[in-house]
């Protein structure tokens, strides 16, 4: 690979590295905006049909082509900015928003090697560039000078900070097994033990010893992407769309494809953190990227199953869950972990 | 000029004019969103001292959490900027004097002999695979153990003293109790009652 592209650096000079770099990140990020737009059309689907619904099936072929029939009607909508907002602030809003969504991606290890940044403290960077996602919320609510979006980000500022505490303490419990914070050793760290030896890889993953964990990540993550049954930011039928209601046209889809690109990115974080990443559930079948993306599919399948199955939380049992469930959850079983490493028992020696 | 100390002039640059408008910015949302960039651009300077771990921790502490509330709350404050400058110029003087006495200290500290290059040498280059995590990490669990630990009882009062002080029985509050929703049995609720049929 090196030596093919040796007279492309060659043209390019000193300032290669730079355009090696946006290369890799249109490599990364093309393809992310192409699955969130088929996220949306897959989410209508599902949704559909546990509804008894067909869903959407009108625009090309068995409606393939509605995401892009959508992404067309949103660009060209003009985009109205309210006289009584903050105009600066109301631009930099959805920006704001979209950018640690995309920043996070950086570094998201995809397969053995396959990483645009190997940054040692990779789970750290990661929980810092996901905690700055709130403020895109807060500036457009604030910025909009009106009450349905202030009420919709004042509920986003308290929500994210409550599950952003229970998700890292589950974060905690990943790498004090796994002793690093770089998220390719945290899947390497998974390859190995009593039942991957057996060949049965499926069941030395990080999901089984950390159950709990597991299940408090997964719906912390819900939580921070305020998706259903969390969705009160945006609930329709309490603040209209939150934050949300005085944008239109493009603004508005970036604060959409925010939504769904973290959504793709903690179902992706799921995977890498607890359920072995790119590795193979069983010793016979090899190891590669279409296991993650297997395995990023399905949870995202939960994401779109609970949307349908679950009414939406009253605000105060949401924060409840957060304080009163997770933490001490969480906290009591950080030390559970450590006791258990320890001692005797431990299993990750 | 090398490109590390451009970008460090860069970062610096953004920083304190940011720190600046905080304090001359009317609008008090304004001076928290600039205070956000200016943690960001120090966060930005450490990451080139290769103190990675500090520079994240402080993005994902202050920007993260801490901002965030302190937004929360400037947000729902109406601030009459106008009253608060009545008091600027009977205030300047305590102000002047603080700032004064701490710039005489910086210059003492960062000016005198123990600060220069031959008190303090520039450290080595790390080798490869250095952690600045890792090795915070293991100073900070064994040698500073107790200081550390203490420090995070100090801030555990704290808590618990901000708790302490705004907690208050309120009477009459109408509070639903989730567990108890939830422990509700059918018993509880319905009564199916057989009678005779009453004829006329």
């Amino acid at each position: 690979m090196e030596a093919m592209l040796q007279p492309v650096a060659d043209l390019f000079g000193p300032s290669w590295p730079a355009v090696w770099t946006l290369i890799k990140i249109v490599a990364i990020v093309a393809p992310l905006m192409g699955a969130v737009a088929y996220l949306t059309l897959a989410e209508r689907k599902v949704i559909g049909y546990m509804q008894v619904r067909i869903g959407p099936n009108r625009v090309g072929p068995k409606g393939l082509l509605q995401p892009i029939a959508d992404g067309v009607k949103l660009l060209l909508k003009e985009i109205i900015v309210p006289s009584g907002s903050n105009k600066g602030l109301f631009i930099l809003g959805p920006i704001l928003a979209i950018a640690p969504a995309l920043a996070a991606w950086s570094v998201v290890p995809f397969s053995e090697g396959l990483v645009l940044a190997n940054v040692n403290a990779g789970l750290l960077l990661l929980l810092a560039i996901t905690s700055m996602e709130v403020y895109g919320v807060i500036i457009a609510g604030w910025a909009s000078n009106s009450k349905y979006p202030f009420l919709g980000s004042m509920r986003a500022a308290a929500q994210m900070v409550s599950y952003e505490v229970s998700m890292g303490f589950a974060l905690i419990c990943v790498l004090l097994i796994s002793a690093s914070l770089n998220l390719t050793d945290i899947v390497h760290s998974q390859g190995q033990g009593r039942f991957h030896d057996m060949g049965l890889s499926l069941l030395s993953w990080n999901w089984l010893p950390l159950l709990p964990m597991f299940v408090v990540y997964l719906i912390s993550g819900i939580a921070e992407t305020n998706r259903a049954p969390f969705d009160v930011v945006e609930g329709e039928a309490e603040v209209v769309a939150g934050h949300m209601v005085e944008y239109s046209g493009m603004t508005f889809a970036l604060f959409f494809l925010a939504e769904y690109a973290n959504m793709i990115l903690v179902s992706i974080l799921t995977s890498v953190l607890f359920l072995g990443g790119w590795l193979s559930p069983f010793g016979f079948l090899p190891d590669g990227f279409h296991w993650l993306a297997l395995k990023t599919a399905l949870i995202l399948f939960v994401f779109l199953w609970a949307r349908a199955t679950f009414p939406r939380f009253r605000y105060d049992q949401i924060m409840r869950l957060g304080w009163k469930v997770f933490i001490p959850v969480t906290l009591i079983w950080v030390f559970v972990v450590a006791v258990w490493m320890m001692s005797p028992l431990s299993i990750w020696k | 000029m090398e490109f590390k100390t451009f970008v460090f002039y860069f970062l610096a640059a953004i920083m304190v004019v940011a720190a600046l408008r905080v304090i001359t910015v009317r609008n008090p949302v304004h001076a928290a969103l600039f205070l956000v960039l200016t943690f960001f651009n120090a966060g930005g300077i450490w990451l080139l001292l290769q103190a990675e771990f500090l520079a994240i921790t402080l993005v994902m502490v202050y920007v993260g959490a801490v901002m965030v509330l302190f937004l929360f709350v400037v947000m729902m404050l109406d601030i009459n900027l106008d009253r608060i400058r009545e008091g600027f110029w009977s205030y300047l003087p305590v102000g002047a004097l603080v700032g004064v006495l701490m710039l005489i200290e910086m210059v003492m500290v960062l000016g005198g002999r123990y600060f220069g290059l031959d008190a303090m040498p520039v450290p080595p280059a790390a080798q490869a695979g250095f952690s600045n995590t890792r090795e915070l990490g293991r100073v900070l669990y064994t040698d500073y153990v107790y200081p550390f630990e203490l420090a995070s009882l100090v801030l555990l009062v704290a808590m618990v003293a901000a708790v302490a002080l705004t907690l208050r029985k309120r009477r009459g509050v109408k509070y639903i109790n989730p567990s108890d929703q939830v422990a509700v049995k059918r018993e509880g609720r319905v009564e199916l009652v057989k009678m005779a049929a009453e004829k006329e």
